[in-house]
């Protein structure tokens, strides 16, 4: 952290707003004063970057700088709890700054509404004291990561699925950096996302305060950060583990003989770029909604094949016969291969392995719903629920 | 007996249990057990060459095992072996 040459001065406003911070030796004027002078980026302004920027905010963070492109969506609801429902089509740093402003107005928020890239990173981040990172995908993870690393910037690293998540700080300057901890990413397509996995709406927030508190213990140079080690959190069963985590001698971008020294392709490291679409996804014989709706009409001997959960069956159905995908290689003989089956699942994704897999177990007629169900509530059933 | 604790990203292919119990005298032995009880767990686990995956660590309590012996790491009756996969929330 940047010492403090000459401390900035907090007005009476200020002292009376951040009492009970100044009341406790842990922080005191002294304290508060680090937190005005401090220079917070934080990446994102969704599920993690909603709790992080309001603490940080209500604490007296001196600057916040925000990175976001995105624009809020009614299903961000559930978890995204800076912004609200009048927010729906907004740009998330509008919605974000304008809470941000009216919780704290001595806050001097800078927002950048922009993909963080290879091309920018370094000089954003040269701005900043600290980074919090509270992105959705493994690209920008590592390259927060190495941009940290490049420019000496702390790394307060939280990650969620589901209903566990995870919680550390890279990049100090004795302690490990995320590549430490897993050099390489998973191939696209092995871990899912919120939209397909699903989150617990609380979880952000959990681990959002998390990361919040790491970055004002860091400011204030007051209890013992998470570097060097890994919180485990586990909503479900409320149990916090830790594990040990060491700076690789052999890290690429940390070690002792780096051989990353500048930002890289992120996407081509991830194995994202050049990637053919999801196996067969695009030539997996399919029909449309329009078509199948045309054929029950003219009540076809059709069987519908819904490879989705149980849980997903109870939203909304299309009285398909339910076999979920992953049970499929189990249960391929309940089905009859010289009936027309029409496959369909949520959106067309998992529809089109499960068709990719009974045409390559000898099926003939089966074939695809384009789109999955949530096509059928657009275009033909509009009274049905989309999820 | 170890336990090996299960990420919530893997229990699909442990019948949804969270927690495993394997026979093994080290760290590699028990994984061979747990694959051999789950073997849809083997290509999440392990790539094609049988190399552990990058993106997963193995932890035995609290240590990483590439700090310890790796998959040689003797493992005593009350150990915890934790699996760890990176996990990014949103979208991929």
């Amino acid at each position: 952290m940047p010492t403090l040459t000459e401390p900035v001065s907090l007005t009476n406003d200020e002292i009376l707003r951040y009492s009970r911070h100044l009341i406790m030796p842990e922080v005191g004027m002294e304290g508060q004063q680090k937190l005005k002078a401090a220079r917070v980026l934080c990446i994102g302004a969704g599920g993690l970057g909603s709790p992080l920027a309001l603490y940080l905010t209500a604490a007296g963070v001196g600057t916040l700088g925000i990175v976001d492109f995105d624009v809020v969506d009614y299903t961000n609801l559930q978890r995204q709890i800076i912004h609200t429902t009048n927010d729906v089509g907004r740009k998330k740093l509008d919605s974000a700054a304008e809470k941000l402003k009216a919780l704290n107005p001595f806050l001097n928020l800078r927002t950048f509404e922009t993909k963080l890239t290879s091309a920018n990173a370094l000089d954003l981040f040269r701005e900043f004291d600290i980074v919090a990172d509270g992105t959705d995908n493994f690209p920008t993870r590592y390259l927060v990561n190495d941009a940290c690393v490049l420019t000496g910037k702390p790394n307060v690293y939280g990650s969620i699925f589901r209903f566990e998540g995870q919680a550390s700080v890279f990049a100090t300057e004795d302690g490990p950096c995320y590549r430490c901890l897993y050099p390489e990413p998973p191939p696209p397509g092995l871990v899912p996302s919120c939209a397909e996995g699903g989150v617990l709406g609380i979880l952000p927030g959990l681990v959002g305060v998390i990361q919040a508190t790491e970055t004002i213990k860091l400011i204030l140079g007051q209890g013992d950060s998470l570097a060097g080690r890994l919180l485990l959190v586990d909503a479900l069963g409320m149990k916090f583990r830790e594990l040990k985590l060491r700076k690789n001698p052999d890290c690429p971008v940390c070690g002792k003989n780096r051989t990353i020294t500048g930002l890289i392709d992120y996407e081509e490291f991830c194995g994202i770029r050049g990637q053919e679409a999801p196996a067969g996804e695009n030539d997996v014989p399919a029909i449309s909604v329009e078509e199948l709706k045309k054929k029950l009409d003219a009540r076809a001997d059709i069987f519908i094949l819904d490879v989705r959960e149980p849980h997903e069956y109870q939203i909304c159905n299309l009285n398909g016969y339910l076999i979920p995908v992953g049970d499929l290689p189990k249960r391929v003989n309940e089905l009859d291969s010289s009936r027309e089956i029409i496959a369909h699942c949520k959106m067309g994704g998992r529809s089109a392995k499960a068709v990719n897999f009974l045409r390559r177990s000898g099926f003939k007629k089966v074939y695809n719903l384009t789109g999955g169900i949530t096509a059928w509530a657009e275009k033909v059933d509009p009274t049905m629920p989309k999820y | 007996m170890a336990q090996v604790q299960i990420p919530s990203p893997l229990r699909q292919y442990t019948e949804k249990q969270s927690t495993v119990l394997v026979s093994g005298a080290t760290v590699g032995d028990a994984l061979s057990s747990l694959v051999s009880q789950h073997p849809d767990l083997k290509k999440h686990l392990y790539s094609d060459d049988g190399k552990l995956r990058a993106f997963v660590n193995v932890y035995v309590n609290e240590e990483d095992m590439r700090y310890l012996q790796k998959e040689a790491t003797a493992l005593g009756e009350n150990d915890t072996i934790s699996i760890v996969p990176s996990i990014a929330g949103g979208i991929l």
